[in-house]
């Protein structure tokens, strides 16, 4: 499903991964831990196609075109990646064009958007620019844009950072029905507590390398 | 997913905004309005000599004026890393900078459309050349500033010193356009002689770099 | 290659000696301006020099960015045989050349460049020609501040003024600046992909080149400027020494090149060794 060969990536004379080669499969849920500049988000992102990598290769979905199959990748972070002085629906339906005309009619598009929206706990009535939202609120409208184009792959870079524990559980709970649809996520975050007994498996990472990866058990270890 | 309805669909939501956060939008008009009188005050002239170099006068104005516009061009994007968003979805790149370079070129003609009259006033100008050539000019002549503005702006994203690099990058090359509009002004106000070969030049100007920025924009998005 | 180093460093030394010997003593004084016209084999050969340097790194930005996908690779090889090609046919099939242009030279800077592009693509790969690059455009920068340097001293004594909107000191003054903005970009960009974000930058840049000779020279027509250096004929012992001294001038230039690109790349293998061993002692 996705897998990594060599990578290398260097700003300047600091390099955030020294050699990460591994392999994931489809339809599970990955957590990423690991210090800070461990380089879990440097991984991520070079996932996501939004790093380049200095030296070797990213095969997603068996193509290394990465442009190619961006349809199939959501993307969210700890900023929420959404114009604060729209309103909810505005940002959905707005984001939703970038992922081009399909064959359906624009008031099935704006029916899907709502459902998004109804999905991670929120109103799609309400028009309150997204600028004033609690960051539970506004992670949670992050993990629906995410969701817009139906990816097969979602990467996650510290989504709970900052937010409530009801917005966190109703995320963790909507991760976990995602995985339950065949999809694959990849989580980075501190805070490994949250997905217990959701997870399947922990990719530790130090210094720009993978050292570890254990398959979640009963009692599992943390960073 | 054409890059049409993606210009479309981008500029339709950036004219929202920015009708929502209408602070932005007094701030500049009242800027402009200030660049207009500091000019008047600092180049005073006789009415023969006031044609002669008005046309000098306001197109450095409107590039001024235009400057501060162009670094606001990706703030908001900037502001909760929306461009990461459009990095990772299929749009094309060029839908993103057509909306961006058209929207700019709405608000700084918005701009000039204020900064003219009162000009106009200050100076007592009236064209003695054929007047319908000073729109055309304009038009032109804004669109080579939006369009590299707009370009240099999403370079300059990626760059310490954000703010001063814009302008740093956008003069030089800007130069040969500069001159043209100039003179194409100077042209149509003394009547002296025809503004047909400059506004030929921004024509050329124009596509060129329309071109060139529509092929460049998507490495410059890319580029982290 | 370190010690064919010092040697060429002393043949050049040599050489521009002997040039700026030739230029001072042997090339018949000029009859209006008289000895202050010399200079003009500093400011001539510097202008040639550094057109040519801004030309490479045209040529090392271009490959750089087609070089990352294979069929804008091939599409820019068969432009530039195409420019080759058509420029020394329209040399000798058009029947009116602009004043003072030879078919010979056309035809000779029509393969000149379709050479240039081919030699740095053999030699120059991916990173190598973003550090072409670089080294070009501050040896191009540095040339293009003395012709800058030696035109208003040349101007001032012969013609009574500082500065003119000539073809050459406009066109260079807008090269200079269009390439110190590049510098800066370089200097100032945050990116990991500086190099795709100044090759953007030079290819806009030579975009702007023709455009500029067209605003300059209508420009002129219509406001008409003292000319600085004469156009004409130029008397063939001139024309001699300004050859000799564009050929040091050259030399000179590919030495600096060279010290500045191996530095350029020791630094690059330097930060890469540093990235990767920085970590190694925290296990």
């Amino acid at each position: 499903m996705v897998s990594v060969t060599g990578l290398i990536k260097q700003f300047g004379r600091f390099a955030a991964l020294r050699g990460v080669t591994a392999d994931f499969d489809a339809g599970r849920i990955y957590t990423i831990l690991g210090d800070n500049g461990a380089g879990k988000t440097t991984l991520l992102r070079t996932l996501a196609g939004l790093s380049v990598p200095t030296r070797g290769s990213v095969k997603i979905l068996g193509s290394g075109e990465l442009r190619s199959v961006c349809h199939e990748i959501g993307y969210m972070a700890h900023p929420s990646l959404l114009y604060d002085e729209l309103s909810a629906m505005e940002n959905l339906r707005y984001f939703a064009q970038l992922y081009g005309e399909s064959a359906e009619p624009v008031h099935e598009k704006i029916r899907g958007c709502a459902a998004l929206i109804r999905l991670v706990g929120l109103d799609p009535e309400l028009t309150r620019p997204v600028g004033q939202y609690s960051q539970g609120m506004r992670q949670r409208l992050s993990l629906a844009r995410a969701l817009i184009n139906n990816p097969k792959i979602l990467f996650l870079d510290e989504p709970f950072s900052n937010v409530d524990i009801r917005s966190a559980q109703t995320m963790v709970g909507l991760l976990k029905n995602l995985r339950e649809q065949g999809r694959t996520l990849f989580v980075v975050t501190h805070q490994a507590a949250l997905l217990n007994g959701v997870v399947d498996e922990f990719v530790n990472m130090e210094a720009g390398l993978i050292v570890s990866r254990s398959p979640q058990t009963v009692g599992a270890q943390q960073q | 997913m054409s890059i049409v309805s993606i210009t479309r669909a981008t500029l339709v939501k950036d004219l929202r905004l920015e009708w929502r956060s209408k602070d932005a939008i007094n701030s500049m008009l009242f800027f402009s309005l200030l660049v207009v009188v500091i000019f008047s005050f600092a180049f005073d002239p006789t009415a023969e000599e006031s044609r002669r170099i008005a046309g000098g006068l306001i197109w450095v104005a409107f590039l001024f004026a235009a400057v501060v516009a162009l670094n606001q061009t990706w703030a908001r994007e900037l502001r909760n890393q929306v461009m990461d968003a459009y990095r990772v979805s299929p749009a094309p790149a060029n839908g993103l900078f057509l909306a961006k370079a058209l929207g700019n070129f709405i608000f700084v003609s918005v701009l000039e459309a204020l900064m003219t009259p009162l000009f106009v006033i200050f100076y007592t100008l009236r064209p003695l050349g054929p007047a319908y050539q000073l729109v055309i000019v304009a038009g032109l002549g804004t669109w080579a500033l939006v369009v590299n503005g707009t370009f240099f702006a999403a370079m300059s994203l990626r760059t310490r010193a954000r703010e001063i690099m814009l302008p740093l990058l956008l003069f030089p090359i800007l130069i040969p356009a500069l001159l043209g509009m100039v003179e194409a002004t100077t042209a149509i106000l003394t009547g002296e002689y025809s503004a047909k070969f400059w506004i030929a030049l921004l024509v050329a100007y124009d596509v060129v770099f329309t071109i060139g920025s529509l092929m460049l924009f998507e490495l410059v998005l890319h580029a982290e | 290659m370190k010690r064919i180093f010092p040697i060429l460093a002393l043949l050049t030394g040599a050489f521009l000696s002997y040039a700026l010997y030739l230029a001072l003593e042997v090339a018949p004084t000029e009859q209006t301006m008289g000895d202050v016209q010399r200079i003009f084999y500093y400011h001539v050969p510097s202008a040639w020099t550094a057109f040519l340097l801004f030309f490479i790194n045209l040529v090392a930005s271009v490959l750089y960015l087609v070089r990352r996908i294979p069929s804008a690779d091939r599409i820019a090889n068969w432009v530039v045989i195409a420019i080759g090609g058509v420029t020394c046919i329209a040399a000798f099939m058009v029947k009116q050349l602009p004043q003072g242009v030879e078919p010979s030279s056309v035809a000779t800077t029509g393969i000149g460049i379709a050479a240039i592009y081919f030699l740095i693509r053999r030699y120059f790969s991916g990173d190598a020609a973003d550090a072409l690059a670089v080294v070009s455009a501050e040896v191009g920068v540095v040339f293009c501040t003395v012709v800058l340097v030696t035109g208003p001293l040349w101007a001032r004594p012969v013609w009574g003024i500082w500065w003119t909107w000539d073809m050459r000191l406009t066109s260079t003054l807008i090269l200079w600046l269009i390439y110190v903005s590049y510098l800066f970009l370089r200097r100032f960009s945050s990116s990991s992909q500086t190099a795709v974000l100044a090759a953007a930058l030079a290819i806009f840049g030579a975009l702007d080149v023709p455009l500029v000779y067209f605003s300059i020279w209508f420009f002129r027509t219509q406001h008409p400027q003292p000319v600085i250096g004469g156009g004409g004929s130029i008397d063939p012992r001139m024309l001699h020494v300004l050859l000799i001294n564009w050929l040091a001038f050259l030399c000179f230039a590919g030495l600096l090149c060279w010290s500045r690109y191996r530095l350029e790349i020791v630094r690059r293998q330097v930060e890469e060794a540093q990235a990767l061993k920085s970590l190694e002692s925290v296990r």
